[in-house]
């Protein structure tokens, strides 16, 4: 399904989610980050070389917005790592759709990591695999993927992608 | 002629309760550890069998920080070799994993060609070209194979060591580990995906880490946040061959009487349902062992440790870069024969364990905690004298017995 037939209203509207997604995260609104997704939902966070090869293994996997609030509250209140900022710098999506009712996006993402010391590295890099579906007239994901090429992880990974 | 870095010059009459700060980030004390530990009588973890299905088949991966290649042959044996080319040194094999269809390893520069066993086969223009140049006529193939790694098959787990000196697997690993090895290799398995972890900190801090039951309920805090284990579940520490170990917890012997100790010292560990989970699925798994362990954590120094954390199996591989640094891979995997259920169970567990593990991603930073904060004063020692002052096995969490035996067998190791 080509692009052409997705109208300007729709891609404004994928484009929000995708930016809104990230500002919430690199804002630190974290507790806000589980409503982008759908009750039921698929967030995982899965480092190339496992998913080319049809392995599982994910760093995070969630398969429904409850789990993603635990994620938030064990970040805030139970898990040890030091102050850390991210900083999300996303590529224009590619989106299709076949029925105008599930959207699937693909849009690649770097993520920059500073912490107390001052210094901004590039924490993890990789691409955005989406279904996106309409809930109650908003768009939300059904399905975020983030295959990340940068497999191995610097310390530990709290903050999700 | 044994060199011995002032680094290592332990302080007098403390046994193995101070270990100076300065082994933790000399170079000096780090090649010395190559030398005599990766490179030396150790058995040290290259890949599961499961990696290697098929004659070809290989994987890249480290003995210390010596790159090495395990092959599979066209004998179905299994080999490993120092992924380094006999000619000029260049790295051979520049893959991760893959299969050599026609068996060959062949490097890239001047296409010299080595087999699954590591022996020279082929050196482009041996003879010349037109009678001209080529290598001399003495020169003899079977003098420049590569450097070769003993290899051994425990279990479906292949190790690799490059001393003669090394003894049998099973000698090496001691009674307890051994057991534990049979136990979580019950039958074949099935690789599920590996994640690795970059971390700024000397490798031996990690196996301290491994070896330290007293810091679970304190440093990880998961579980007692959502009130959902205790410090008081039973369990231990068993030491085999001093540097190996076994961290156990058995969940049917919760002893009630302990947890009023723990209440009473109000420390962050114990939490009455602070905060609960809103999604409990993440808790949900299987009984698969015939016996009541819900966790194990064992470690084959210097460079392995295997856990089984609920429903979640894995290797951990050590592998130092420098004296700074260290990277940790993680393969986990399950068996041939799970249930879709229990491989859903696993699957969602892994939220709980590795590099974003919601119950241990701790680990990688306390070892970069205590990397940052021993730059000077290397003379200086750390302490290690919860349980007493002696090595081995302990039947409780709050003991760093393991972490001595550990000492006490570098230090053999070292010849310090």
């Amino acid at each position: 399904m080509s692009n052409t037939n997705i109208s300007l209203e729709l891609k404004n509207e994928v484009n929000q989610l995708l930016d809104a997604y990230v500002q919430c995260i690199d804002d630190d609104n974290l507790e806000h980050w589980p409503d982008f997704f759908t009750e039921n939902c698929l967030y995982q966070v899965i480092p190339r070389e496992n998913h080319e090869i049809g392995q599982p293994t994910a760093v995070m996997w969630c398969d429904s917005q409850g789990m993603l609030r635990d994620r938030i509250t064990a970040l805030r209140h139970a898990n040890i790592y030091q102050v850390q900022w991210y900083r999300h710098i996303t590529s224009h999506p590619v989106i299709s759709t076949e029925d105008g009712n599930t959207i699937k996006v693909q849009s690649n993402y770097a993520v920059f990591k500073t912490c107390n010391d001052g210094e901004s590295t590039v924490y993890n890099v990789g691409r955005y695999v989406d279904v996106i579906v309409r809930e109650n007239g908003v768009l939300k994901f059904k399905e975020r993927t983030a295959i990340y090429d940068t497999h191995r992880i610097t310390t530990l990974m709290v903050i999700p992608i | 002629m044994t060199i011995t870095p002032a680094h290592l010059k332990w302080p007098a009459g403390t046994d193995y309760t101070a270990v100076p700060y300065s082994i933790f980030n000399s170079r000096e004390v780090y090649d010395l550890e190559q030398e005599k530990i990766h490179n030396g009588p150790t058995w040290n973890y290259l890949a599961t069998e499961a990696e290697l299905p098929e004659k070809g088949s290989f994987k890249s991966t480290y003995i210390g920080d010596t790159p090495v290649v395990v092959t599979r042959g066209q004998d179905n044996e299994i080999y490993a070799w120092v992924n380094r080319c006999a000619h000029r040194g260049a790295e051979i094999c520049r893959e991760r994993h893959g299969k050599s269809e026609d068996g060959a390893y062949t490097c890239v520069y001047h296409q010299w060609a080595f087999d699954a066993k590591g022996d020279l086969r082929g050196v482009p223009f041996q003879r010349g070209l037109g009678g001209k140049g080529g290598m001399p006529k003495e020169f003899d193939k079977t003098e420049h194979s590569l450097r070769k790694v003993r290899v051994v098959n425990y279990c479906g787990v292949i190790f690799g060591t490059f001393s003669d000196d090394t003894p049998d697997i099973e000698s090496y690993m001691g009674e307890d580990v051994s057991y534990h090895f049979k136990r979580i290799m019950k039958g074949p398995i099935e690789v599920l995906g590996h994640t690795r972890q970059y971390i700024a900190g000397n490798w031996k801090f990690y196996s301290e880490n491994t070896k330290d039951p007293y810091h679970a309920s304190l440093l990880h805090l998961f579980h007692p946040t959502f009130g959902i284990y205790r410090a008081s579940l039973g369990g231990g520490t068993i030491v085999n061959n001093d540097v190996h170990s076994v961290l156990w917890v058995e969940s049917s012997k919760e002893d009630e009487s302990k947890l009023d100790d723990v209440k009473s010292d109000k420390t962050r560990t114990y939490q009455e349902g602070t905060y609960q989970l809103a999604d409990m699925s993440l808790l949900a798994g299987a009984k698969e062992f015939d016996d009541d362990t819900t966790t194990v954590i064992f470690s084959l120094f210097p460079s392995l440790v295997v856990h089984q954390i609920q429903n979640t199996l894995a290797f951990r591989q050590i592998l130092p870069k420098n004296e700074n640094e260290f990277e940790l891979v993680w393969t986990f995997f399950g068996y041939a024969d799970d249930t879709e259920e229990l491989r859903r169970y696993r699957l969602k567990q892994l939220n709980l364990v590795g590099p974003a593990g919601l119950i241990s991603m701790e680990d990688g930073e306390s070892t970069e905690l205590c990397q940052k904060a021993i730059v000077r004063d290397g003379d200086y020692t750390n302490v290690l004298e919860m349980g007493g002052v002696g090595t081995g096995t302990d039947d409780h969490f709050v003991t760093e017995g393991a972490i001595r035996s550990l000492w006490k067998g570098y230090r053999k190791l070292m010849d310090v």
